[in-house]
């Protein structure tokens, strides 16, 4: 188990991400803060505890990999490797889709910034690649294991079931999904809209392992979810994992959360120093 | 340039492209190069592509019969480092899979040969195992070479040559046999580099794949029965296409005609007719392919001499062009 230092420190790094976060999509006028603030615990405790990563070395060929399937929500990336020391604030809001200065897009480029894994964007392509990659892993002998973060709305796409089956028609036991699931996508409740439940049960029947998390906003359990992960030894065939987060969509910021309208957009300066506030207030003190 | 020796002269020789990539792909794994293979559940295991993944199961990955999951993880195993080598049934590679092409492959930048079967009509069975959008789809997508081989000779130099090749590649091919259109493989082969297959003065037939013969034989008519030297083009890269060569061609023959087994809508002859409407050319010019419509039933050869694609229909086309 992660012990309780460990899991302060990546609550307090998480508190952080969602105050720089907060400040960059307020600088650039745009974003996806509902899903951003939402996966932020689960991005922590990856970049920071639970990815064998060195973000001096991007392309280290032995690295894990972590897919953002949900490409729309890359600002919380960006924030994260910049507080790992790979730019400024400064410098991503500088190259921040600023026509041929650009680094950084509101959808993620490999190409232009190295610590993406996939250029993502279109829903649905992230469980597809990562499957590919946990089968390129296996065939050149490798134990890093691959992740992929997908979003529940995004389950609707037909390709994620696709990639389900091949997971576990692979045995891809170096594969790990995890799904975001915030309950809501940009018009409403993804329930709603197209019931993906019981997801959990669904994700059985296609013959992965299924570790959910009652609150994915809360590092102790999502520290506890990552921790059971089975080793990803190459050798071994597997089910893969996939685990399910339970969060609050604009989670931190009171007149966010829970609110489908702040799916994507900008904020204003008022809004901006009220969203500290708010996360300051909600901020977890052990 | 060295001459290029073809199979102009002689009856057809038919050799088969899909038999002969899943050859080219076992010599290759002989051979000791590393890479691995995705198929979709269209790879009969009495194919050479089959026997190839019996031989290397390790490498080779069935996806069954989910072709943008197949190509979305065939970007995946490319990202994990790997060159990937990819069939996929055509018509259902550039429609359904269209999305995967563009973003996964292209916009990701992977090493990553996707080989689509069954080009134009010959898979057979009508408009829903038609291939005919395919190539007007891939000239739109930024970052993707487009390789449609004559024949079965030049497929295999292009499966080898692309094992090295940096970026994407669609590598398109027919069915099943078609004629060869190269006697020997002793020619020089570049991708992006068109090669002069028949030479001429008259006119310029500028064809890709199945129907550079098809061109060949139409030349061999005109030049029987009308005494006109057509010269005929195989160019094999339709992107990037060759535009020094369509250049020398426009110059040099002043008439020219495309031919291709897809709609004749944004394909290759579009591509042709774009680049040499915009460098000013005023001869005249002429698109033969798969009309604007749903295409008929029935066999393969049938169907493309019903719309004038066969040797009769091209020099046909060709005659009442130079009359016009």
């Amino acid at each position: 188990m992660a012990d309780m230092e460990t899991v302060k420190k990546l609550e307090d790094t998480s508190y952080k991400i969602r105050h720089d976060l907060l400040n960059f999509i307020y600088r650039i006028g745009m974003g996806h803060l509902g899903g951003e603030l939402s996966v932020v615990e689960v991005a922590v405790a990856l970049y920071y505890k639970y990815l064998n990563y060195d973000i001096k070395n991007p392309r280290w060929e032995d690295r894990d990999r972590l897919v953002l399937s949900k490409g729309h929500c890359s600002e919380t990336l960006y924030t994260i490797f910049a507080d790992l020391g790979a730019y400024t604030m400064d410098y991503i809001v500088e190259h921040f889709e600023v026509l041929d200065k650009s680094q950084f897009g509101m959808h993620s480029n490999r190409k232009y910034c190295p610590y993406i894994e996939a250029s993502a964007g279109s829903l649905g392509h992230g469980l597809p690649i990562a499957v590919g990659m946990a089968l390129g892993a296996r065939y050149q002998k490798k134990n890093w294991r691959t992740f992929v973060i997908v979003g529940d709305g995004e389950l609707d796409e037909g390709t994620n079931w696709e990639a389900l089956m091949a997971g576990a028609q692979f045995r891809l036991g170096n594969l790990v999904a995890v799904c975001d699931k915030n309950r809501l996508q940009m018009t409403g409740e993804t329930n709603a809209i197209m019931n993906i439940d019981p997801l959990d049960e669904k994700l059985r029947a296609f013959g992965w392992d299924v570790i959910v998390i009652d609150d994915g906003n809360d590092m102790e359990q999502v520290c506890a979810a990552f921790e059971k992960l089975p080793e990803p030894d190459y050798t071994v065939r597997r089910r893969p994992t996939f685990i399910i987060s339970n969060t609050v969509k604009g989670k931190g910021v009171d007149f966010m959360e829970n609110n489908h309208k702040w799916h994507g957009g900008g904020i204003a300066k008022e809004q901006l120093d009220e969203a500290l506030a708010s996360v300051k207030k909600n901020r977890r003190v052990r | 340039m060295a001459e290029v020796k073809t199979t102009y002269d002689f009856d057809q020789m038919l050799s088969n492209a899909r038999e002969a990539y899943g050859e080219e792909l076992m010599r290759m794994a002989d051979d000791g190069l590393d890479f691995v293979f995705t198929y979709t559940d269209n790879v009969a295991p009495s194919s050479s592509a089959g026997r190839f993944a019996a031989k290397y199961p390790d490498r080779c990955f069935n996806f069954g019969i989910a072709e943008p999951n197949q190509v979305g993880a065939s970007c995946g195993l490319a990202l994990s480092g790997m060159v990937v080598y990819a069939q996929v049934f055509g018509p259902f590679l550039s429609l359904r899979s269209a999305d995967q092409i563009h973003t996964d492959i292209a916009y990701n930048d992977v090493n990553v040969r996707l080989i689509g079967t069954h080009a134009g009509v010959t898979a057979g069975g009508g408009p829903t195992h038609n291939c005919i959008a395919d190539l007007a789809l891939y000239r739109a997508i930024p970052n993707l070479t487009v390789f449609v081989p004559a024949d079965a000779g030049q497929c295999v130099k292009g499966i080898r040559r692309s094992f090295d090749f940096k970026g994407p590649m669609i590598i398109r091919i027919d069915r099943g046999g078609s004629p060869s259109v190269y006697a020997d493989q002793s020619y020089e082969f570049e991708f992006g580099k068109a090669i002069e297959t028949v030479s001429g003065n008259d006119l310029t037939i500028i064809s890709a794949g199945s129907s550079v013969y098809w061109s060949m034989m139409g030349a061999k008519i005109l030049r029987e029965r009308h005494g006109v030297n057509a010269r005929v083009i195989d160019m094999h890269t339709v992107k990037p296409m060759d535009y020094a060569m369509i250049d020398k061609c426009a110059d040099e023959t002043g008439v020219i005609v495309t031919v291709e087994e897809a709609s004749i809508n944004g394909g290759h002859g579009g591509g042709v007719a774009e680049y040499l409407m915009e460098r000013g050319y005023n001869g005249k010019f002429k698109r033969v392919g798969l009309p604007d419509e749903f295409a008929v039933l029935g066999d393969p050869d049938e169907v493309y001499r019903y719309y004038g694609m066969d040797p009769e229909g091209v020099a046909k086309t060709v005659w009442e062009l130079l009359h016009k």
